[in-house]
């Protein structure tokens, strides 16, 4: 087998796990619940949102 | 489970924020002399403010400098917040930051005295590079260190888009920059010839891929849903998109080497995964618009999301233009062109450096204990400044591209040229012009940007905030 079967090979692997990945994400009804948990990630932690922004209390901005 | 009231690192994130802004403005000033020294060609005063080592620290100087400040702050501050957990390694992260400033001070010393490697985008001498060898594995260790001790169940998306970018810019750097030394201070490629050429443009190429695409869609999916106040349009194309970029973006290089030495095969194969391209890349941008769908009102007095969302246009726009300038005919016209100036700054400007202003406006303030901006309407006027200042710059450079690309192939009848390259100089010149009017505009912003940030640093409190357990996750 020379370097080029190995490349061919590659190339098609490849092809079917960038597919596999796609059923993945859209053909397994079972990961939406998955998926909607990651998506809340961001706003999981808005308490510390509120001490970022909030503890200074009147916003100050607007330019006065 | 109360008994780790610790906090976040924002120390280091602060530090990366404020530096890209100055950043920013140093590596837009000296675009701005270069553009200007296209116009006035007396501007090239000495050899080591010439237009030749200026272009190379520009273009360090914004990539590196001003892009790569802004993604060490983000993805310092996103990791932690999506995975509940301080930084892996205080003392690391601080080595990333003083180890990044001084690769950066070292460029700006190196490259006007005509130090370089004389590879594009990656110009810095062997000495340098070991240091960015150094600082981006500590950057990976803190990085992936953190995702490693998360207190939740799922790496949120944006850390995959991070985590892709520092992976592949560490693949990329350690290839490329192999080099054999025969000074301190010069070196010559360890590869050879097409060789050499190729895998420069495969670097290059991917350094436009992964360092300024990748890492900037992880503060697309992190700041556009945290802005709009809204989860990511569909978490599961973000899988695909993600996946998608990774397997094609790797083979696109070629694209810049179409009509040289390098085997037609291999131009026809980047130029089929440039056009593959386009699909990732405008899954991608329309994931992060429609994020703001049913909301669409939030963008007529919210600078923050107006930087964002047009950010993720010019991505549109530049990820569509970039793969038509992938096909041979049209490269045919386009490349040596301005064309790819334009192209290149509507990314730059446009993409990059718009999602990164619009991130960096979000941090400051929570950063320094503020509830926002010192002055929200000098957000916008910075908005509309740069914006106009883009359109300007890139809209000159198409016009000037096309116009040099069809003088420089028209022939007369008897097969002679019909224009000598001179004429094309001629005809260039009030484009150039208006281009570094565009580059002043944007300029402009950056240190209206600088002014609004010191006025609201001013007082601020540095407290890091606390390491709070995840919503609805009691323990």
């Amino acid at each position: 087998m020379d370097i080029n079967d190995l490349r061919s090979i590659v190339t098609v692997v490849s092809l079917l796990t960038f597919l596999g990945i796609v059923w993945w994400a859209y053909g397994m009804k079972a990961n939406r619940k998955r998926f909607d948990e990651a998506a809340n990630l961001p706003f999981a932690d808005e308490e510390a949102d509120r001490q970022e922004t909030g503890r200074s209390g009147k916003a100050k901005g607007n330019a006065s | 489970m109360s008994e780790t009231q610790s906090t976040y690192n924002y120390k280091v994130v602060r530090q990366f924020a404020v530096m890209t802004v100055i950043w920013g403005i140093v590596g837009m000033l000296v675009g701005v002399i270069i553009a200007a020294q296209l116009v006035w060609p007396e501007l090239n005063v000495a050899p080591y403010l010439s237009y030749g080592r200026l272009r190379p620290l520009h273009t360090n100087a914004v990539i590196f400098a001003f892009g790569g400040c802004a993604l060490f702050a983000t993805s310092y501050y996103v990791v932690q917040r999506t995975c509940h957990a301080r930084l892996f390694s205080d003392g690391l992260a601080a080595f990333t930051f003083w180890g990044w400033q001084l690769v950066i001070v070292l460029a700006a010393i190196t490259l006007p005295l005509g130090i370089t490697s004389g590879k594009e985008y990656a110009e810095l001498e062997w000495p340098i590079d070991i240091l960015i060898t150094l600082v981006w594995v500590s950057y990976a260790i803190v990085f992936f260190g953190t995702i490693a001790k998360r207190t939740v169940s799922h790496i949120y998306v944006a850390n995959w888009f991070y985590g892709g970018f520092i992976l592949a810019v560490a693949l990329l750097h350690l290839v490329n920059s192999a080099a054999i030394p025969v000074s301190l201070t010069k070196s010559y490629s360890a590869y050879a010839g097409v060789q050499d050429a190729m895998i420069q443009w495969w670097y290059g190429h991917n350094a436009v891929g992964f360092f300024l695409t990748a890492g900037f869609l992880g503060m697309m999916y992190y700041f556009v849903p945290k802005q709009a106040g809204r989860p990511v349009y569909s978490y599961r194309l973000s899988v695909v998109h993600f996946w998608a970029l990774i397997f094609t973006y790797m083979w696109a290089g070629p694209h810049h080497l179409h009509y040289t030495a390098l085997p037609d095969w291999t131009q026809s194969v980047g130029m089929i995964f440039s056009l593959i391209l386009l699909a990732p890349s405008w899954g991608g941008m329309i994931n992060g618009i429609m994020t703001l769908s049913g909301a669409w009102h939030k963008l007529r007095d919210d600078p923050i999301l107006k930087f964002l969302i047009t950010s993720l246009s010019f991505y549109g726009m530049s990820t569509f233009e970039g793969p038509m300038m992938s096909i041979k005919t049209v490269n045919a016209l386009s490349h040596y062109t301005d064309w790819t100036v334009g192209h290149v700054h509507s990314g730059a400007l446009g993409w990059v450096a718009m999602v990164s202003i619009g991130s960096i406006y979000y941090l400051l303030p929570r950063l320094f204990g503020k509830a926002e901006m010192y002055s929200v309407r000098l957000m916008t006027v910075h908005f509309w400044v740069a914006t106009i200042g883009v359109v300007l710059y890139i809209a000159s450079m198409w016009i000037a591209g096309v116009m040099q690309g069809l003088m420089w192939r028209a022939v007369n009848a008897d097969g002679t040229l019909t224009y000598s390259f001179v004429e094309a100089v001629k005809g260039s010149y009030p484009f150039w012009a208006i281009r570094f009017l565009g580059g002043v505009l944007f300029l402009s912003g950056m240190f209206i940007m600088a002014y609004n940030m010191f006025k609201t640093i001013a007082g601020g409190r540095t407290e890091d905030a606390p390491v709070l357990a995840p919503a609805g996750h009691h323990a």
